[in-house]
Protein backbone atom coordinates (compact mmCIF):
# COMPACT_ATOMS: atom_id res chain seq x y z
CA UNK A 1 0.00 0.00 0.00
CA UNK A 2 2.57 2.62 1.28
CA UNK A 3 4.76 1.80 -2.00
CA UNK A 4 1.74 2.32 -4.19
CA UNK A 5 1.08 5.58 -2.82
CA UNK A 6 4.55 6.84 -3.25
CA UNK A 7 4.76 5.71 -7.02
CA UNK A 8 1.73 7.46 -7.35
CA UNK A 9 3.05 10.90 -5.40
CA UNK A 10 6.32 9.99 -8.20
CA UNK A 11 4.41 9.99 -11.04
CA UNK A 12 4.66 13.31 -11.94
CA UNK A 13 8.50 13.45 -11.51
CA UNK A 14 8.59 10.05 -13.72
CA UNK A 15 6.41 12.03 -16.25
CA UNK A 16 9.07 14.86 -16.52
CA UNK A 17 11.99 12.70 -16.19
CA UNK A 18 10.34 11.61 -19.88
CA UNK A 19 11.47 14.52 -21.54
CA UNK A 20 14.44 13.16 -22.53
CA UNK A 21 13.14 10.16 -23.93
CA UNK A 22 10.48 12.65 -25.60
CA UNK A 23 13.63 14.25 -27.88
CA UNK A 24 15.16 11.26 -28.98
CA UNK A 25 11.20 10.41 -30.27
CA UNK A 26 10.74 13.44 -32.04
CA UNK A 27 13.80 12.50 -34.61
CA UNK A 28 11.78 9.34 -36.12
CA UNK A 29 7.62 10.91 -35.30
CA UNK A 30 6.41 14.01 -34.80
CA UNK A 31 5.53 14.08 -31.19
CA UNK A 32 6.43 17.65 -29.72
CA UNK A 33 9.89 18.54 -28.36
CA UNK A 34 8.46 18.92 -25.48
CA UNK A 35 8.35 15.41 -25.07
CA UNK A 36 6.09 12.40 -24.05
CA UNK A 37 3.58 13.90 -21.04
CA UNK A 38 1.22 12.29 -18.87
CA UNK A 39 -2.47 13.62 -19.25
CA UNK A 40 -1.29 14.22 -14.97
CA UNK A 41 0.94 17.07 -15.81
CA UNK A 42 -2.09 18.76 -17.72
CA UNK A 43 -4.15 18.22 -14.57
CA UNK A 44 -5.32 20.89 -12.44
CA UNK A 45 -3.57 20.45 -8.95
CA UNK A 46 -6.88 19.74 -7.47
CA UNK A 47 -7.31 16.71 -9.77
CA UNK A 48 -3.71 15.77 -9.33
CA UNK A 49 -4.11 15.63 -5.26
CA UNK A 50 -6.89 13.52 -5.96
CA UNK A 51 -5.17 11.13 -7.42
CA UNK A 52 -2.24 10.63 -5.69
CA UNK A 53 -4.10 10.38 -2.53
CA UNK A 54 -5.32 6.35 -2.59
CA UNK A 55 -7.56 7.31 0.73
CA UNK A 56 -9.50 10.32 -1.33
CA UNK A 57 -9.14 8.67 -5.08
CA UNK A 58 -12.07 6.89 -6.21
CA UNK A 59 -11.13 4.99 -8.75
CA UNK A 60 -9.68 2.86 -5.69
CA UNK A 61 -13.65 1.73 -5.19
CA UNK A 62 -12.68 -0.16 -8.50
CA UNK A 63 -9.56 -1.24 -7.47
CA UNK A 64 -11.02 -2.82 -4.17
CA UNK A 65 -14.16 -4.38 -6.35
CA UNK A 66 -11.58 -6.11 -8.68
CA UNK A 67 -9.92 -7.40 -5.72
CA UNK A 68 -12.88 -8.97 -4.64
CA UNK A 69 -13.57 -10.76 -7.75
CA UNK A 70 -9.85 -11.94 -8.35
CA UNK A 71 -10.72 -14.57 -5.67
CA UNK A 72 -13.96 -15.23 -6.35
CA UNK A 73 -15.08 -18.69 -8.57
CA UNK A 74 -17.77 -18.17 -11.41
CA UNK A 75 -18.59 -20.71 -13.98
CA UNK A 76 -18.78 -24.06 -15.06
CA UNK A 77 -15.02 -24.75 -14.11
CA UNK A 78 -15.51 -23.58 -10.75
CA UNK A 79 -12.46 -21.56 -10.78
CA UNK A 80 -11.65 -17.61 -9.73
CA UNK A 81 -8.53 -15.96 -11.51
CA UNK A 82 -6.72 -16.54 -8.10
CA UNK A 83 -6.95 -20.17 -8.65
CA UNK A 84 -4.81 -20.24 -11.75
CA UNK A 85 -2.57 -16.93 -11.07
CA UNK A 86 -2.50 -17.06 -7.43
CA UNK A 87 -1.15 -13.20 -6.39
CA UNK A 88 -1.97 -10.80 -8.97
CA UNK A 89 0.74 -8.63 -7.32
CA UNK A 90 3.01 -10.74 -8.72
CA UNK A 91 1.42 -12.49 -11.63
CA UNK A 92 -0.17 -9.55 -13.15
CA UNK A 93 2.88 -7.55 -12.54
CA UNK A 94 4.01 -7.18 -16.14
CA UNK A 95 0.13 -7.34 -17.85
CA UNK A 96 -0.98 -3.83 -17.56
CA UNK A 97 2.38 -2.20 -19.30
CA UNK A 98 2.27 -4.83 -22.29
CA UNK A 99 -1.40 -5.09 -23.62
CA UNK A 100 -2.45 -4.71 -26.18
CA UNK A 101 -0.50 -7.59 -27.41
CA UNK A 102 -0.76 -9.62 -31.03
CA UNK A 103 -2.40 -12.89 -30.53
CA UNK A 104 -1.51 -16.04 -32.63
CA UNK A 105 -4.78 -18.08 -32.27
CA UNK A 106 -7.25 -14.98 -33.01
CA UNK A 107 -4.48 -13.58 -35.61
CA UNK A 108 -4.79 -9.99 -34.37
CA UNK A 109 -4.65 -7.97 -31.37
CA UNK A 110 -5.85 -8.48 -27.73
CA UNK A 111 -6.51 -5.83 -25.12
CA UNK A 112 -6.67 -6.63 -21.26
CA UNK A 113 -10.66 -6.34 -21.19
CA UNK A 114 -10.39 -9.34 -24.05
CA UNK A 115 -7.58 -11.12 -22.64
CA UNK A 116 -9.78 -11.11 -19.20
CA UNK A 117 -12.61 -12.44 -20.88
CA UNK A 118 -11.45 -14.75 -22.99
CA UNK A 119 -9.75 -16.01 -19.53
CA UNK A 120 -13.35 -16.45 -18.56
CA UNK A 121 -14.44 -18.06 -21.50
CA UNK A 122 -11.92 -20.53 -22.21
CA UNK A 123 -10.62 -21.18 -18.56
CA UNK A 124 -13.24 -20.35 -16.33
CA UNK A 125 -16.40 -21.57 -18.24
CA UNK A 126 -17.88 -18.46 -17.55
CA UNK A 127 -19.66 -15.75 -19.53
CA UNK A 128 -17.91 -13.12 -20.69
CA UNK A 129 -18.39 -9.48 -18.90
CA UNK A 130 -20.18 -6.41 -20.68
CA UNK A 131 -17.77 -3.67 -21.81
CA UNK A 132 -17.85 -0.89 -19.30
CA UNK A 133 -20.09 -3.27 -16.98
CA UNK A 134 -19.01 -3.00 -13.17
CA UNK A 135 -17.12 -5.94 -13.29
CA UNK A 136 -14.36 -5.62 -15.97
CA UNK A 137 -13.74 -2.47 -15.63
CA UNK A 138 -13.62 -3.40 -11.94
CA UNK A 139 -11.32 -6.15 -12.79
CA UNK A 140 -9.48 -4.27 -15.68
CA UNK A 141 -8.83 -1.45 -12.74
CA UNK A 142 -7.61 -3.83 -10.63
CA UNK A 143 -5.25 -6.04 -12.92
CA UNK A 144 -3.90 -2.59 -14.35
CA UNK A 145 -3.35 -1.45 -10.96
CA UNK A 146 -0.44 -3.78 -10.14
CA UNK A 147 1.77 -2.06 -12.91
CA UNK A 148 1.51 1.00 -11.52
CA UNK A 149 4.54 2.81 -12.01
CA UNK A 150 5.85 0.69 -14.38
CA UNK A 151 6.97 2.34 -17.85
CA UNK A 152 4.46 1.39 -20.51
CA UNK A 153 6.27 -0.56 -23.21
CA UNK A 154 4.04 -2.19 -26.05
CA UNK A 155 5.26 -4.74 -28.91
CA UNK A 156 5.11 -2.76 -31.88
CA UNK A 157 7.23 -4.95 -34.55
CA UNK A 158 6.79 -8.64 -35.90
CA UNK A 159 3.61 -9.43 -36.25
CA UNK A 160 1.86 -6.44 -34.77
CA UNK A 161 3.26 -4.23 -37.16
CA UNK A 162 0.43 -4.01 -39.55
CA UNK A 163 -2.08 -3.56 -36.63
CA UNK A 164 0.37 -0.38 -35.12
CA UNK A 165 0.06 1.02 -38.65
CA UNK A 166 -3.56 1.07 -38.93
CA UNK A 167 -3.69 2.71 -35.18
CA UNK A 168 -1.57 4.88 -36.62
CA UNK A 169 -3.48 5.75 -39.79
CA UNK A 170 -6.37 5.78 -37.47
CA UNK A 171 -4.87 8.67 -35.51
CA UNK A 172 -4.21 10.70 -37.99
CA UNK A 173 -7.71 10.51 -40.15
CA UNK A 174 -9.84 13.46 -40.01
CA UNK A 175 -13.27 12.34 -39.23
CA UNK A 176 -16.96 14.14 -38.80
CA UNK A 177 -18.23 17.36 -39.67
CA UNK A 178 -15.53 19.10 -37.52
CA UNK A 179 -12.83 17.35 -40.08
CA UNK A 180 -10.29 16.69 -37.04
CA UNK A 181 -7.82 13.89 -36.48
CA UNK A 182 -6.55 12.99 -33.25
CA UNK A 183 -3.35 14.24 -34.29
CA UNK A 184 -5.08 17.52 -34.43
CA UNK A 185 -6.16 18.46 -30.71
CA UNK A 186 -3.01 16.05 -29.06
CA UNK A 187 -0.19 16.44 -31.07
CA UNK A 188 -0.63 19.96 -32.86
CA UNK A 189 -2.38 21.54 -29.87
CA UNK A 190 -1.28 19.63 -26.36
CA UNK A 191 -0.76 22.00 -23.78
CA UNK A 192 -3.04 24.64 -26.16
CA UNK A 193 -6.88 25.80 -24.34
CA UNK A 194 -9.85 24.86 -26.27
CA UNK A 195 -12.17 26.79 -24.86
CA UNK A 196 -12.20 25.98 -21.12
CA UNK A 197 -10.22 22.59 -21.37
CA UNK A 198 -6.58 22.34 -21.99
CA UNK A 199 -5.65 19.87 -23.95
CA UNK A 200 -3.23 17.16 -23.22
CA UNK A 201 -1.62 15.01 -25.20
CA UNK A 202 -4.29 12.01 -25.26
CA UNK A 203 -2.03 9.56 -23.63
CA UNK A 204 -3.66 6.57 -22.27
CA UNK A 205 -1.28 5.63 -19.11
CA UNK A 206 -3.65 5.79 -16.81
CA UNK A 207 -6.76 4.20 -18.22
CA UNK A 208 -9.29 2.85 -16.72
CA UNK A 209 -9.65 6.16 -15.60
CA UNK A 210 -11.99 8.05 -12.84
CA UNK A 211 -13.16 10.57 -14.57
CA UNK A 212 -15.33 13.53 -12.69
CA UNK A 213 -17.39 14.36 -15.70
CA UNK A 214 -18.57 10.32 -15.24
CA UNK A 215 -18.86 10.11 -11.83
CA UNK A 216 -16.89 6.54 -12.73
CA UNK A 217 -14.13 4.94 -13.74
CA UNK A 218 -14.10 4.24 -17.99
CA UNK A 219 -11.94 2.50 -20.25
CA UNK A 220 -9.90 4.06 -23.17
CA UNK A 221 -12.05 2.98 -25.61
CA UNK A 222 -15.09 4.99 -24.08
CA UNK A 223 -12.71 8.06 -24.15
CA UNK A 224 -11.98 7.13 -27.95
CA UNK A 225 -15.95 7.42 -28.25
CA UNK A 226 -16.46 10.34 -26.95
CA UNK A 227 -13.29 11.96 -28.63
CA UNK A 228 -14.69 11.06 -32.15
CA UNK A 229 -18.54 11.80 -31.29
CA UNK A 230 -17.42 15.31 -30.58
CA UNK A 231 -15.99 15.64 -33.69
CA UNK A 232 -19.38 14.80 -35.10
CA UNK A 233 -17.84 11.28 -36.20
CA UNK A 234 -19.77 7.90 -36.07
CA UNK A 235 -18.14 6.61 -33.50
CA UNK A 236 -16.99 2.44 -33.26
CA UNK A 237 -17.87 0.09 -31.10
CA UNK A 238 -16.31 -0.44 -27.50
CA UNK A 239 -13.50 -3.59 -28.38
CA UNK A 240 -13.70 -3.42 -31.85
CA UNK A 241 -10.45 -4.10 -33.94
CA UNK A 242 -9.99 -0.07 -35.08
CA UNK A 243 -10.42 0.91 -31.28
CA UNK A 244 -8.10 -1.80 -30.18
CA UNK A 245 -5.84 -1.26 -33.23
CA UNK A 246 -5.92 2.59 -31.94
CA UNK A 247 -5.00 1.28 -28.06
CA UNK A 248 -1.66 -0.19 -29.49
CA UNK A 249 -0.80 3.17 -31.48
CA UNK A 250 -1.54 5.45 -28.49
CA UNK A 251 0.01 3.36 -25.46
CA UNK A 252 3.27 3.63 -27.89
CA UNK A 253 3.24 7.25 -28.45
CA UNK A 254 2.89 7.02 -24.20
CA UNK A 255 5.87 4.13 -24.15
CA UNK A 256 7.87 5.12 -20.94
CA UNK A 257 5.04 6.45 -19.18
CA UNK A 258 4.49 5.41 -16.00
CA UNK A 259 1.00 3.19 -15.56
CA UNK A 260 -1.18 5.37 -13.36
CA UNK A 261 -3.89 3.44 -12.75
CA UNK A 262 -6.97 4.59 -11.66
CA UNK A 263 -5.78 7.83 -12.55
CA UNK A 264 -8.40 10.89 -12.21
CA UNK A 265 -9.18 13.17 -14.87
CA UNK A 266 -11.94 15.91 -14.98
CA UNK B 1 0.35 32.22 -32.52
CA UNK B 2 2.42 29.36 -33.69
CA UNK B 3 4.93 30.13 -36.36
CA UNK B 4 6.43 26.91 -36.86
CA UNK B 5 3.05 25.62 -37.87
CA UNK B 6 2.00 28.32 -40.34
CA UNK B 7 5.85 27.91 -41.92
CA UNK B 8 5.52 24.27 -42.19
CA UNK B 9 1.72 24.66 -43.56
CA UNK B 10 0.76 23.56 -47.12
CA UNK B 11 -0.69 26.38 -48.61
CA UNK B 12 -3.07 25.40 -51.46
CA UNK B 13 -3.26 28.45 -54.24
CA UNK B 14 -6.29 27.17 -55.61
CA UNK B 15 -7.45 30.67 -54.66
CA UNK B 16 -5.32 32.35 -57.71
CA UNK B 17 -7.04 30.37 -60.34
CA UNK B 18 -10.88 31.35 -59.58
CA UNK B 19 -12.29 27.57 -58.91
CA UNK B 20 -15.70 27.52 -58.73
CA UNK B 21 -17.06 25.27 -55.92
CA UNK B 22 -20.73 23.46 -57.32
CA UNK B 23 -24.05 23.98 -55.14
CA UNK B 24 -25.18 20.95 -53.57
CA UNK B 25 -27.69 20.07 -50.24
CA UNK B 26 -27.60 22.61 -48.18
CA UNK B 27 -24.85 25.17 -49.52
CA UNK B 28 -24.79 26.79 -52.53
CA UNK B 29 -21.73 27.56 -54.94
CA UNK B 30 -19.12 29.77 -54.50
CA UNK B 31 -16.05 31.53 -56.31
CA UNK B 32 -12.68 31.72 -55.32
CA UNK B 33 -10.87 34.86 -56.53
CA UNK B 34 -7.40 35.16 -55.41
CA UNK B 35 -7.32 34.34 -51.47
CA UNK B 36 -10.62 34.90 -51.00
CA UNK B 37 -14.63 34.76 -52.07
CA UNK B 38 -15.51 38.61 -52.86
CA UNK B 39 -18.81 37.66 -52.94
CA UNK B 40 -21.80 37.18 -50.31
CA UNK B 41 -22.76 33.43 -50.23
CA UNK B 42 -26.70 35.06 -49.46
CA UNK B 43 -26.08 38.23 -51.98
CA UNK B 44 -26.92 40.47 -48.89
CA UNK B 45 -24.52 42.13 -46.20
CA UNK B 46 -24.65 40.36 -43.21
CA UNK B 47 -25.71 41.50 -39.73
CA UNK B 48 -22.65 42.24 -37.45
CA UNK B 49 -24.58 41.82 -34.39
CA UNK B 50 -26.11 38.38 -35.01
CA UNK B 51 -22.62 37.17 -36.00
CA UNK B 52 -21.15 38.12 -32.90
CA UNK B 53 -23.53 35.72 -31.23
CA UNK B 54 -22.36 33.11 -33.80
CA UNK B 55 -18.80 33.50 -32.61
CA UNK B 56 -19.48 32.39 -29.10
CA UNK B 57 -22.65 30.15 -29.45
CA UNK B 58 -21.31 26.64 -28.73
CA UNK B 59 -24.10 25.15 -31.04
CA UNK B 60 -23.17 27.17 -34.23
CA UNK B 61 -20.10 28.34 -34.52
CA UNK B 62 -18.02 28.41 -31.32
CA UNK B 63 -14.94 30.33 -32.43
CA UNK B 64 -14.11 31.19 -28.83
CA UNK B 65 -13.47 27.32 -28.79
CA UNK B 66 -10.36 28.05 -30.84
CA UNK B 67 -9.91 31.97 -31.09
CA UNK B 68 -9.85 34.78 -28.43
CA UNK B 69 -12.29 37.70 -29.07
CA UNK B 70 -13.27 40.99 -27.60
CA UNK B 71 -16.51 39.27 -26.16
CA UNK B 72 -15.36 39.89 -22.67
CA UNK B 73 -18.70 38.66 -21.16
CA UNK B 74 -18.04 34.91 -22.11
CA UNK B 75 -15.37 33.14 -19.99
CA UNK B 76 -12.90 30.71 -21.97
CA UNK B 77 -11.21 31.89 -25.06
CA UNK B 78 -9.51 28.76 -26.60
CA UNK B 79 -5.60 29.39 -27.62
CA UNK B 80 -5.57 27.12 -30.56
CA UNK B 81 -5.66 29.34 -33.16
CA UNK B 82 -4.74 33.27 -33.66
CA UNK B 83 -6.24 36.35 -31.75
CA UNK B 84 -9.08 37.91 -33.63
CA UNK B 85 -8.93 41.12 -32.22
CA UNK B 86 -7.43 43.19 -35.50
CA UNK B 87 -8.30 40.29 -38.10
CA UNK B 88 -9.68 43.25 -40.57
CA UNK B 89 -7.14 45.02 -40.52
CA UNK B 90 -5.19 42.26 -41.42
CA UNK B 91 -7.44 40.14 -44.04
CA UNK B 92 -10.29 41.99 -46.60
CA UNK B 93 -13.49 40.47 -46.56
CA UNK B 94 -13.30 38.43 -49.29
CA UNK B 95 -10.17 36.74 -47.53
CA UNK B 96 -12.24 36.29 -44.16
CA UNK B 97 -14.99 34.80 -45.42
CA UNK B 98 -12.69 32.28 -47.37
CA UNK B 99 -11.41 31.35 -44.10
CA UNK B 100 -14.65 31.18 -42.32
CA UNK B 101 -16.63 28.93 -45.20
CA UNK B 102 -13.29 26.49 -45.90
CA UNK B 103 -9.53 27.29 -44.12
CA UNK B 104 -8.02 24.14 -45.75
CA UNK B 105 -8.04 26.04 -48.97
CA UNK B 106 -5.45 28.12 -47.53
CA UNK B 107 -4.07 25.66 -45.23
CA UNK B 108 -4.64 21.90 -45.87
CA UNK B 109 -3.64 20.42 -42.35
CA UNK B 110 -5.26 23.22 -40.45
CA UNK B 111 -7.23 22.08 -37.33
CA UNK B 112 -9.71 24.63 -38.00
CA UNK B 113 -13.22 22.83 -39.55
CA UNK B 114 -14.53 24.41 -43.00
CA UNK B 115 -17.72 26.22 -41.39
CA UNK B 116 -19.42 26.07 -45.36
CA UNK B 117 -19.20 22.68 -46.79
CA UNK B 118 -21.54 20.09 -46.95
CA UNK B 119 -19.68 16.95 -48.61
CA UNK B 120 -16.11 14.99 -48.73
CA UNK B 121 -16.57 13.83 -44.38
CA UNK B 122 -15.28 10.52 -43.24
CA UNK B 123 -17.78 8.54 -41.02
CA UNK B 124 -20.35 10.81 -40.39
CA UNK B 125 -22.93 10.84 -37.99
CA UNK B 126 -26.15 10.46 -39.81
CA UNK B 127 -27.91 13.34 -38.67
CA UNK B 128 -25.18 15.60 -40.11
CA UNK B 129 -25.16 14.27 -43.55
CA UNK B 130 -25.61 16.58 -46.36
CA UNK B 131 -25.39 19.51 -43.65
CA UNK B 132 -22.72 22.11 -43.06
CA UNK B 133 -21.48 23.30 -39.30
CA UNK B 134 -23.18 26.81 -40.48
CA UNK B 135 -25.85 28.43 -42.97
CA UNK B 136 -24.98 30.98 -45.44
CA UNK B 137 -26.47 32.97 -43.57
CA UNK B 138 -24.68 32.38 -40.76
CA UNK B 139 -21.30 32.55 -42.62
CA UNK B 140 -21.97 36.83 -43.41
CA UNK B 141 -23.62 37.49 -39.98
CA UNK B 142 -19.68 36.12 -38.89
CA UNK B 143 -17.96 38.26 -41.42
CA UNK B 144 -19.85 41.25 -40.70
CA UNK B 145 -18.92 40.52 -37.43
CA UNK B 146 -14.64 40.07 -38.23
CA UNK B 147 -15.42 43.30 -40.52
CA UNK B 148 -16.14 45.36 -37.19
CA UNK B 149 -12.43 43.99 -35.68
CA UNK B 150 -10.57 46.28 -36.99
C1 LIG C 1 -11.62 18.54 -30.96
C2 LIG C 1 -10.47 18.14 -30.23
C3 LIG C 1 -10.19 16.66 -29.99
C4 LIG C 1 -10.02 15.66 -30.91
C5 LIG C 1 -10.08 15.75 -32.43
C6 LIG C 1 -9.73 14.45 -30.15
N1 LIG C 1 -9.73 14.73 -28.81
FE1 LIG C 1 -9.16 13.47 -27.30
N2 LIG C 1 -9.57 14.92 -25.92
C7 LIG C 1 -10.00 16.21 -26.21
C8 LIG C 1 -10.21 16.95 -24.98
C9 LIG C 1 -10.69 18.40 -24.87
C10 LIG C 1 -9.87 16.05 -23.94
C11 LIG C 1 -9.86 16.35 -22.43
C12 LIG C 1 -8.60 17.09 -22.08
C13 LIG C 1 -7.36 16.30 -22.46
O1 LIG C 1 -6.93 15.40 -21.72
O2 LIG C 1 -6.82 16.55 -23.57
C14 LIG C 1 -9.45 14.80 -24.57
C15 LIG C 1 -8.99 13.67 -23.87
C16 LIG C 1 -8.50 12.53 -24.46
C17 LIG C 1 -7.93 11.42 -23.73
C18 LIG C 1 -7.77 11.33 -22.22
C19 LIG C 1 -6.38 11.71 -21.80
C20 LIG C 1 -6.16 11.60 -20.33
O3 LIG C 1 -5.01 11.76 -19.89
O4 LIG C 1 -7.11 11.35 -19.59
C21 LIG C 1 -7.57 10.48 -24.66
C22 LIG C 1 -6.93 9.12 -24.39
C23 LIG C 1 -7.91 11.02 -25.97
N3 LIG C 1 -8.48 12.27 -25.81
C24 LIG C 1 -7.69 10.37 -27.17
C25 LIG C 1 -8.12 10.84 -28.41
C26 LIG C 1 -8.07 10.07 -29.63
C27 LIG C 1 -7.46 8.69 -29.76
C28 LIG C 1 -8.64 10.83 -30.61
C29 LIG C 1 -9.01 10.47 -32.01
C30 LIG C 1 -9.86 9.34 -32.17
C31 LIG C 1 -8.99 12.10 -30.02
N4 LIG C 1 -8.69 12.05 -28.67
C32 LIG C 1 -9.51 13.20 -30.70
C33 LIG C 1 -10.19 16.75 -27.47
C34 LIG C 1 -10.03 16.06 -28.68
C1 LIG D 1 -10.65 23.96 -33.78
C2 LIG D 1 -10.00 25.23 -33.90
C3 LIG D 1 -10.63 26.41 -34.59
C4 LIG D 1 -11.96 26.81 -34.62
C5 LIG D 1 -13.17 26.16 -33.95
C6 LIG D 1 -11.99 28.02 -35.38
N1 LIG D 1 -10.74 28.34 -35.80
FE1 LIG D 1 -10.20 29.96 -36.93
N2 LIG D 1 -8.24 29.34 -36.97
C7 LIG D 1 -7.75 28.25 -36.30
C8 LIG D 1 -6.32 28.16 -36.54
C9 LIG D 1 -5.37 27.09 -35.97
C10 LIG D 1 -5.97 29.24 -37.39
C11 LIG D 1 -4.56 29.58 -37.91
C12 LIG D 1 -4.42 29.37 -39.39
C13 LIG D 1 -4.53 27.92 -39.85
O1 LIG D 1 -4.30 26.97 -39.10
O2 LIG D 1 -4.87 27.74 -41.02
C14 LIG D 1 -7.22 29.96 -37.63
C15 LIG D 1 -7.31 31.11 -38.42
C16 LIG D 1 -8.45 31.89 -38.56
C17 LIG D 1 -8.51 33.13 -39.29
C18 LIG D 1 -7.32 33.83 -39.92
C19 LIG D 1 -6.75 34.70 -38.80
C20 LIG D 1 -5.30 35.09 -38.92
O3 LIG D 1 -4.93 36.05 -38.23
O4 LIG D 1 -4.56 34.44 -39.67
C21 LIG D 1 -9.80 33.59 -39.21
C22 LIG D 1 -10.38 34.85 -39.81
C23 LIG D 1 -10.55 32.61 -38.42
N3 LIG D 1 -9.70 31.60 -38.04
C24 LIG D 1 -11.88 32.73 -38.09
C25 LIG D 1 -12.63 31.80 -37.39
C26 LIG D 1 -14.04 31.90 -37.13
C27 LIG D 1 -14.91 33.07 -37.53
C28 LIG D 1 -14.40 30.75 -36.47
C29 LIG D 1 -15.77 30.29 -36.04
C30 LIG D 1 -16.82 30.28 -36.98
C31 LIG D 1 -13.21 29.97 -36.29
N4 LIG D 1 -12.15 30.63 -36.86
C32 LIG D 1 -13.15 28.75 -35.63
C33 LIG D 1 -8.48 27.35 -35.52
C34 LIG D 1 -9.87 27.39 -35.34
Amino acid sequence: MKIRQLLLALTGTIAVAGLGLGFVVSQTTSAKAEGIRSGYTYATKETQGLQDDEMSNPGYLWVDTGEDLWSKAEGDAGKSCNDCHGDAADSMKKAGVSYPKYKDDIGKMQNIEQRINQCRTDNMKAKAWKWESNQLLSMTTYVRNQSTGMPVSVAVDGPAKPFFEKGKAFFNQRRGLLDMACKHCHEDNAGNLIRANVLSQGQINGFPVYRLKWGKVGSSHRRFRGCNKQVRAKPFKNGSDEYVNLELYVAWRGRGLPVETPAVRN
Amino acid sequence: MKMHRLLGATVIIAASVGMTFAASAETVAYKIVDDGIPKSLTGKSGDAKAGRKVAYNRKTGNCLACHKLPIPEQQFHGEVGPDLKGVASRYSEAEIRLRVVDSKKMNSDTIMPAFYRDSGFTRLQKKWVGKSILKAQEVEDLVAYLMTLK
